[in-house]
């Protein structure tokens, strides 16, 4: 057993004018992540202490917040790893804090519902499943694969250098997720999207710090998402073509998605 | 659903300014923020003096005295650095926003080994290039009496 002390800074949006510090002592043990540190402190010292987590395993992204100056998930950090007697825990930078380490990550969910974060196709809707479906081959998979990882734990948000500066920027999460449809064959609404791209507080004010990749948990790598995408903009400018979308294959063997669902057992037979 | 209004924590140039917390390419971030803000300062000054030929020979010739001093010298060296290193930190992010050196989309498997990696070598180049020019302007301009 070995004495860690945990920096929190406390805020209560509803109770307090300011926010304050306030240190714990923690007993760690070998292989003790952040988050259980947290649970420790609720469980004997301070049960109004406030932090949001659900999975425990590095899925879900809720628990990310600034560990020594750093965001990161709770879950995933262990303590010995970060080689300190103290550890100050922030809620996430660049968003506002509702209650002690739980950011309102509103802003940043408002911002990726603005950039059309679904497929899109010219003429309709997409085709039905079981009618006809749209081919995509492993190279046209693998252009936007990485992107789709992402868990919107906010961590690039709180990083990134630009957001810090100006809270209207999109951000790395909503571009990411920009040019992850944008990248999808299966998509066309790269028009549609251009206009909140080209825009202000957009892709021209990213820089590439890269803090972004740097902290992101799951190697998401915003970064070039980002860069990909002026890449883009740029061809769109000279009109070069972009790849022709996927079409619908009707003469495609169809997946028989009555044969996919999971058999039900009753009691009964199952003995 | 209801936006909280409390404390906005965001930490605006701080962020810019907390060593020891930044990759690499963060550090270059703010340099190519502080060199251009340092160019435009003396492209504004560099107007102005050249200017102050129309206020007359003797206004401009005092003017130009004042630049023979060493201070004067020195910042003159510093816009160079600034210049030097905001050139070829350019070149660097002209090429990475066109897509050229941050590598093509990868599976993420840990650990991870993004666009950072990618364009490592290219910076590194041209960090040392920049870094030999600036040693180079150093022996040059600051060897006095000119």
């Amino acid at each position: 057993m070995n004495q860690i002390k945990f920096k929190i800074r406390r805020y209560s949006s509803a109770t307090d004018t300011a926010p304050y510090w306030q240190t714990f002592s923690v007993e760690t043990e070998p292989g003790m992540t952040v988050l259980q540190g947290l649970q420790q402190i609720r469980e004997r010292l301070d049960a109004t202490l406030a932090w949001r987590h659900s999975c425990r395993m590095g899925v879900c992204g809720s628990c990310a917040m600034i560990i020594n100056s750093e965001p990161q998930l709770a879950c995933n950090t262990q303590i010995q790893n970060l080689s300190a007697q103290m550890i100050t825990l922030e809620a996430l930078w660049n968003f506002p804090v509702a209650k002690d380490l739980v950011p309102d990550l509103m802003p940043m969910f408002e911002k990726h519902r603005d950039i059309a974060p679904y497929l899109i196709r010219d003429g309709g809707d997409l085709p039905k499943p079981g009618e006809s479906e749209l081919r995509q081959s492993p190279e046209e998979l693998n252009e936007f694969l990485q992107f789709s990882s992402c868990i919107k734990c906010g961590a690039c948000m709180a990083a990134c250098p630009t957001l810090a500066n100006d809270p209207h920027f999109l951000g790395p999460m909503p571009l990411t997720a920009t040019h992850r449809y944008n990248s999808d064959s299966r998509d066309t609404g790269f028009s549609k999207r251009k206009e909140k791209m080209d825009g202000h507080h957009s892709i021209a004010h990213c820089h590439y710090a890269a803090e972004c990749t740097r902290v992101c948990p799951k190697g998401v790598d915003p970064a070039r998402a980002i860069q990909l995408m002026k890449r883009d903009l740029v061809l769109d400018l000279f009109h070069f073509s972009r790849r022709s979308p996927a079409q619908p294959c009707d003469t495609c063997a169809t997946v028989d998605h009555d044969s996919l669902k999971a058999p039900v057992f009753t009691a009964r037979e199952k003995n | 659903m209801k936006q909280i209004t409390g404390n906005s924590n965001r930490i605006g140039i701080w962020r810019w300014l907390m060593g020891g917390r930044h990759g690499f390419e963060g550090y270059l971030y703010v340099l190519h923020r502080i060199s251009g803000v340092a160019l435009l300062l003396f492209l504004s000054m560099h107007v102005f003096f050249t200017g102050s030929r129309l206020l007359g020979q003797e206004t401009w010739e005092r003017l130009m005295s004042m630049t023979r001093g060493p201070v004067f010298v020195f910042l003159e060296y510093l816009v160079y650095c600034a210049f030097i290193f905001h050139a070829f930190n350019g070149v660097r992010l002209i090429l990475i926003e066109l897509g050229i050196a941050v590598g093509r989309p990868d599976h993420p498997v840990f650990p991870y080994r993004g666009s950072i990696h990618k364009q490592r070598p290219l910076m590194i180049v041209l960090m040392i290039v920049t870094g030999i020019l600036i040693a180079l302007g150093g022996f040059d301009l600051l060897r006095f009496p000119h």
